[in-house]
């Protein structure tokens, strides 16, 4: 039996997004936004949209592909692909499912993508406001447990507490985030570095580790990426960033209900990232820069230790502003600012970051940038993770 | 095992027994002042929280056994920022997950009882206090835990 893999057999030739706003503030309508980001990928790649004949999301978005297949007057849909489980957790699931369409010729050119007006639908911070719950959220809404922040907050403190780790890990993570932000116009928080002071002086969401800059943003806008085959992909404008490997799921048990998986402090990649450096032939150290969700700082430390860039003793050493920087800390981390100061775009805004740092074309470029992983949001289940990389690595 | 007046002010979400039935001897439980939990008749396993099968012998035949309220502190926080009207002005409050070793290590959520500004350990003794909502509509009953005071 030949090898099964996604290894090299497929490329992003385009990227594409909005503009970010703040939360509320897009003068466009969601679906409007998915539109507009679609048509920058395709631009991107030159790739005549209508030749578009498959679509994936994540995080039940709302901008299904029939709709944008009739709106954009699409010859012929041929996949439509959505990744159950909220949240980040999908997005390169979502990129990994467009590069198997493509590789298992169910499709030739397909949009991996997210959308997301919070002003037009609910926000993500709120708690539920209905006046009963049952089942699973029973267990948890009586006691003041209804927001995405209060379900991980306690996979972190264990996971810290075992670990002796300290909150000055945290704070360089989210350092790194408002620093290479700074020199991204794309970035929501530029203009609005974030010192050690004001993050030390900021106010407590949740103790004991989720001070407001361990917090993601919610934000308005919408970004999307264009797979191709490989070989189509060389004939195209840039550079091609070619998928090495995409790999989704989640421990035994992780989902057991009220807070029961038996790998609790967990960003649930244990079983996961072997599956990714398999596919990819490749390990830790042959990664080059690191796009890693922030839904919160706590959530990063622990899917770059499941990613096996550091062991929980080491992470005070390894977290550490200096080497977390572009272009020459020893691992570049969220280089884009990611979902705290870029744009909380469900994580999709670091899939182009990632493609950006493969070009050689991001304001915050590594010196070295030929493998590029994306890690998705943390601590839901499924999580997924995927690594890009130059034609060097193919 | 007590009474106690409530933790959080009313206004939050009032529990009640999912449509299908699944939680609703739990519910009907802690009414009577009783901490009911999933306990397989097939392997014995206790399992939290409810599912229709047991996921260690995958029988269908799972009871309802009674818990000790006597656990371990698992993991912990103390959220400041409302995110619910009801919490509106209340400032810090306590969440514990709540291990019980007498029950197969399953673990539970509840509201740490007493100072929501004390020293909170991974480890420490706890037991289990209801917390009836005898007002509510309709009217149910929380499992709380409060720290217990170990001899030596």
């Amino acid at each position: 039996m030949t090898e099964r893999s996604l290894r090299g057999k497929t490329a992003i030739a385009g990227i594409g997004e909005t503009t970010y706003y703040k939360h509320g503030k897009s003068p466009d309508a969601e679906f409007k936004l998915a539109l507009i980001a679609i048509l920058e990928a395709c631009k991107d790649a030159g790739i005549d949209p209508r030749e578009v004949d498959g679509f994936a999301s994540y995080g039940n978005d709302r901008s299904d592909p029939p709709r944008l297949a009739a709106a954009l007057g699409i010859k012929e849909l041929r996949f439509s692909n959505m990744q159950w489980g909220g949240g980040g957790g999908g997005v390169a699931a979502a990129v990994g499912h467009a590069s198997a369409a493509v590789v298992t010729g169910m499709a030739n050119c397909v949009i991996a993508f997210r959308s997301l007006a919070q002003g037009q639908f609910a926000r993500y911070g709120r708690g539920a406001q209905a006046n009963t719950v049952s089942d699973e959220a029973a267990f948890g809404a009586p006691y003041g447990l209804l927001s995405p922040a209060q379900r991980f907050a306690m996979k972190i403190t264990r996971f810290m507490t075992q670990h002796g780790i300290r909150h000055e890990a945290l704070r360089a993570i989210a350092m790194t985030s408002y620093a290479h932000a700074q020199n991204n116009p794309r970035a929501v928080m530029r203009g609005r570095p974030l010192d050690e002071k004001t993050y030390d002086d900021s106010r407590w969401i949740i103790e004991p580790f989720h001070k407001l800059f361990d917090c993601c943003m919610e934000n308005d806008g919408a970004a999307a990426v264009l797979v191709v085959p490989a070989e189509r992909a060389r004939d195209l404008p840039h550079k091609p960033s070619y998928l090495l490997s995409a790999a989704t799921g989640c421990d035994y048990r992780s989902a057991a209900p009220v807070h029961n998986g038996p790998n609790y402090a967990s960003s649930h990649f244990a079983s996961v990232a072997p599956n990714l450096y398999a596919m990819a032939k490749m390990g830790p150290g042959d990664i080059d820069v690191l796009q890693c969700y922030e839904n919160f700082t706590g959530g990063v430390l622990m899917s770059m230790v499941e990613h096996g860039f550091f062991t929980g003793e080491e992470a005070n050493d390894f977290l550490q502003p200096e080497h977390l920087r572009a272009a020459t800390g020893k691992l570049p981390l969220n280089t884009s600012g990611g979902n705290l100061a870029e744009c909380y775009m469900h994580g999709f805004e670091m899939v182009n970051e990632a493609v950006r740092q493969v070009r050689g074309t991001s304001p915050n470029q590594a010196l070295r940038s030929d493998a590029c992983m994306v890690v998705g949001g943390p601590m839901v289940w499924p999580v997924s993770s995927l690594i890009l990389g130059s034609g060097a690595t193919v | 095992m007590s009474d106690t007046p409530a933790y959080l002010p009313p206004g939050l979400p009032i529990p009640v027994p999912s449509p299908d039935g699944l939680t609703h001897p739990y519910w009907e439980g802690t009414r009577a002042g009783r901490l009911m939990v999933q306990r397989c008749r097939g392997c014995g396993g206790w399992q939290w929280g409810p599912e229709w099968i047991c996921h260690a012998c995958h029988s269908f035949d799972l009871d309802w056994a009674e818990a000790k309220g006597r656990g371990r502190i698992y993991s912990w926080q103390r959220p400041y920022h409302p995110v619910h009207p009801a919490l509106n002005g209340l400032g810090p409050y306590l969440i514990v997950l709540v291990e019980l070793p007498e029950a197969g290590g399953i673990r539970m959520v509840g509201n740490l009882l007493d100072d929501p500004l004390q020293e909170v350990r991974i480890g420490d003794a706890v037991e289990a206090v209801f917390e009836p909502h005898d007002q509510a509509e309709p009217p149910f009953t929380l499992v709380q835990w409060r720290l217990v005071v170990e001899a030596g």
